[in-house]
């Protein structure tokens, strides 16, 4: 386990326990750009530069934007955000820890893990790093998703203009004269 | 470079993280970044296994992890997009307060 890996796990964890506790949802939403940007490294680290920087377009780029949007379009920094314990927190907390004692239980029992082995060098570029570390080629990417990948990534180009569609209509306000959902609008 | 079971560790941390979070926040808009941590958990190990298998030159597992952000970006569009609509009819977006699907 590297130094590296260390510092950036734990900035992601920590980042991430921020963007669910903290109570003014502007804060939430920053940290979560964080928890992107060290997710982001994490790829990096790992010899996959396209998904990185994937990563950082599209989530820091277009979600964490998106989110901090709606956010100001709902008004939900206005509200006083009072630190409310329900009664169904502490079963929701105790079910996510469960989960993680569950499925870190299984990972520690299986064999996979019983030996740490280190990563197998890739072949695209070999002999960058002494650790294995190397960085596939953003070509062969684009060769396989034009290739193999062709029908999918047809599939994902029609959702994504399916959703691009819908998101405006489902957003697009009420018109009036249909409905009371005009008056509303102008009520805000 | 760290082990794989350190990012599959990681992972699972976030992943937890998340579930919790969508859990106990009561805000819409929470729920949605406990799902998008979830997401990213999930493309984290997508990313880890790929990079510690045998034929990693076969690039499924990236494959696999482009997509998933692909349409994660679409499912918080409309989620937000969705969000925003009951927000305007309901005034809030508590999901707590949000109990009925009559317009």
């Amino acid at each position: 386990m590297s130094l590296a890996f260390v510092i950036i796990a734990g900035l992601t964890a920590a980042s991430a326990v921020a963007a669910m506790a903290l109570r003014n949802l502007v804060h939430c939403a920053l940290s979560l750009v964080v928890m992107f940007a060290g997710l982001a490294g994490l790829y990096l680290q790992l010899g996959a530069e396209f998904v990185g920087f994937v990563q950082v377009i599209v989530y820091i780029g277009a979600v964490a934007i998106l989110i901090v949007f709606a956010i100001l379009l709902t008004r939900g920094m206005e509200q006083p955000a009072p630190a409310r314990i329900t009664t169904a927190t502490p079963w929701a907390v105790s079910i996510a820890v469960a989960a993680f004692f569950v499925m870190a239980g299984a990972a520690v029992n299986s064999r996979k893990f019983e030996k740490p082995s280190a990563a197998p060098a890739l072949q695209a570029s070999p002999g960058t790093s002494k650790q294995g570390a190397s960085a596939i080629s953003v070509k062969s990417l684009g060769v396989r998703l034009m290739g193999d990948y062709v029908v999918p990534l047809q599939v994902l180009g029609l959702l994504l203009t399916a959703a691009m569609i819908g998101a405006v209509i489902i957003a697009m306000p009420e018109r009036k004269g249909e409905g009371g959902g005009g008056e509303e609008v102008d009520r805000g | 470079m760290a082990d794989l079971g350190d990012y599959v560790l990681l992972s699972m941390l976030l992943f937890c993280i998340g579930l919790a979070g969508a859990l106990t926040r009561r805000n819409a808009i929470m729920v949605l970044i406990g799902i998008e941590l979830m997401l990213n958990a999930a493309n984290l190990n997508f990313i880890a296994f790929w990079r510690h298998s045998e034929n990693a030159n076969e690039l499924h597992g990236v494959m696999f992890a482009i997509f998933s952000i692909a349409i994660a970006a679409a499912e918080a569009a409309v989620g937000l997009a969705l969000i925003i609509t009951i927000y305007r009819h309901y005034r809030t977006t508590n999901v707590d307060e949000v109990d009925s699907m009559k317009g």
